[in-house]
């Protein structure tokens, strides 16, 4: 993308319809470390890559419980999206406070939306730079959008967003089709497996990825918005490590194709 | 659900034929006591709020539980104010939840007090009936029993409570819908001997 004479006011159209402030917004979101959100019929997971400003400092927070129904992962500005993840949570409580009930992830989703529209069309404010993965459970099954700074929101079986998300959504093209009737631990697993995916040679550990679940169980009990804690993602990363290294030299040919294994020692 | 069909002025009489139960979405009934015609601005409420969920058109319905919570929260702003709206509503519904069919009955007062139970009466009723459904009231009973112990209810109530009318209403709400049965009467006696001759046992002024 290149500077030009339309790209100074968000409220400035192009010759071609389009609105390059909004478009650089979405390049904002492009440079925030990956997150991943995937989602089965009754589980919604979200994990996010952690970035830390420098080894003294503590990792951004990425990933915000919204209610006990709901959280989102997010990549771009994080001021921006701490600030929408008040927002959020504001809009989930004024729900339940008159209706006594949470409200549904796709209205959450809708509200949020319209609230960056607001931004795409006042000369006055510029749109948030943030890109949001929602996960949710309602009444209607297991919930994941991902609104972007435009004011667009679409529903997903998987998404990936942030810098290196390709490598993450093609490892989820491939898989994504059998993720309705997935337990909850195969749905951590391959979200832990998509973020290795955007680390590019870097070994995962629990403490440059966070993983957060939503869902029902089957006896129809509610496992709230939770992040999962680091002891139990090291366990899931070495028991995942552990069938991988388990296979001998044949089935070799068969990881690559399948894409989970970034450690053979060409790599670099 | 039952009420009779009437609607007072005062001591006047003035309507006998006002339906005093109505379905609201899907899955709840109201029922109201009190001033018919904050009912029917309750209702133009509830219309707009069943309408807004309907043109979402994304599975998700209000049950009877957020209709309960929502006219709880409009009702006890209003009094606030000081400006209520003077109802005893009754809400009642059916909604499969992820524990299967729960069924849901609360009442809200026009100061606000809510609660849910499994037997609610507005005005003389709560005098009246709740003794009896306190003492006859089971789990498991059928529709045909429950009737039974609602019209046992609204006979009392027609003979002691000077603004009912014999003409009832029942309706009922299960997962498959509402419904709100035509009004028909009860049968009442007045054949007590102590009814003949009136004045037998009067003595002096009093």
């Amino acid at each position: 993308m290149f500077r030009n004479q339309y790209d100074t006011d968000v409220t400035t159209w192009s010759p071609q319809g389009r609105l390059f402030q909004v478009e650089y917004a979405m390049e904002a979101v492009k440079q925030g470390s990956a997150c991943v959100g995937l989602r089965s019929r009754t589980h919604a997971v979200l994990a996010a890559a952690n970035k830390a400003a420098s080894e003294l400092s503590s990792h951004q927070r990425k990933v915000f419980r919204v209610a006990e129904h709901a959280g989102v992962a997010l990549a771009g500005l994080t001021a921006d999206g701490r600030v929408l993840s008040r927002f959020l949570r504001s809009e989930c409580i004024n729900h339940s406070f008159v209706y006594e009930s949470p409200l549904p992830v796709s209205r959450l989703a809708l509200r949020l939306a319209d609230k960056a529209q607001v931004c795409t069309q006042r000369s006055w404010k510029r749109p948030y730079g943030v890109g949001l993965l929602v996960a949710g459970l309602d009444e209607t099954g297991a919930h994941l959008y991902y609104n972007c700074p435009s004011g667009n929101y679409f529903e997903y079986q998987a998404f990936a967003i942030g810098s290196r998300s390709q490598a993450a959504k093609t490892f989820l093209e491939r898989r994504f089709e059998k993720y309705n009737d997935y337990t909850p631990e195969q749905l951590i697993k391959d979200a832990l497996s998509a973020i290795k995916e955007t680390l590019q040679g870097e070994k995962l550990t629990s403490s440059n990825c966070t993983v957060a679940i939503v869902g029902r169980k089957d006896d129809g009990t509610m496992e709230p918005f939770e992040t999962i804690d680091a002891k139990r993602i090291q366990e899931i990363i070495d028991s995942m490590e552990a069938a991988e290294e388990a296979p001998t030299e044949p089935s070799a040919m068969q990881q690559e194709e399948e894409g989970t294994d970034a450690a053979a020692p060409m790599d670099i | 659900m039952a009420s009779d069909t009437g609607a007072s002025y005062g001591s006047t009489l003035r309507y006998k034929s006002v339906e005093r139960i109505k379905a609201v979405g899907k899955h709840s009934l109201i029922g109201a006591s009190g001033e018919f015609s904050d009912f029917q601005e309750i209702l133009r409420y509830l219309d707009e709020l069943t309408l807004s969920d309907h043109m979402w058109d994304d599975g998700n319905s209000l049950g009877p539980k957020e209709i309960h919570s929502y006219l709880t929260r409009v009702m006890y702003n209003r009094r606030n104010k000081f400006d209520p709206l003077w109802n005893s509503l009754v809400l009642g519904g059916v909604k499969k939840g992820p524990k299967g069919e729960e069924k849901y009955l609360g009442m809200v007062s026009m100061i606000g007090t809510h609660f849910e139970e499994n037997h609610i009466a507005t005005g003389f009723g709560n005098h009246l009936a709740i003794p009896i459904l306190r003492a006859e009231w089971r789990e498991d009973m059928t529709f045909e029993e429950a009737v039974k112990l609602v019209e046992k209810c609204l006979l009392v109530l027609l003979y002691r409570d000077r603004s009912s009318i014999n003409k009832f209403q029942i309706a009922k709400i299960t997962t498959e819908g509402a419904t709100i049965y035509p009004p028909y009467s009860l049968k009442t006696y007045w054949g007590f001997s102590h009814f003949e001759n009136p004045a037998q046992g009067a003595v002096g002024s009093w």
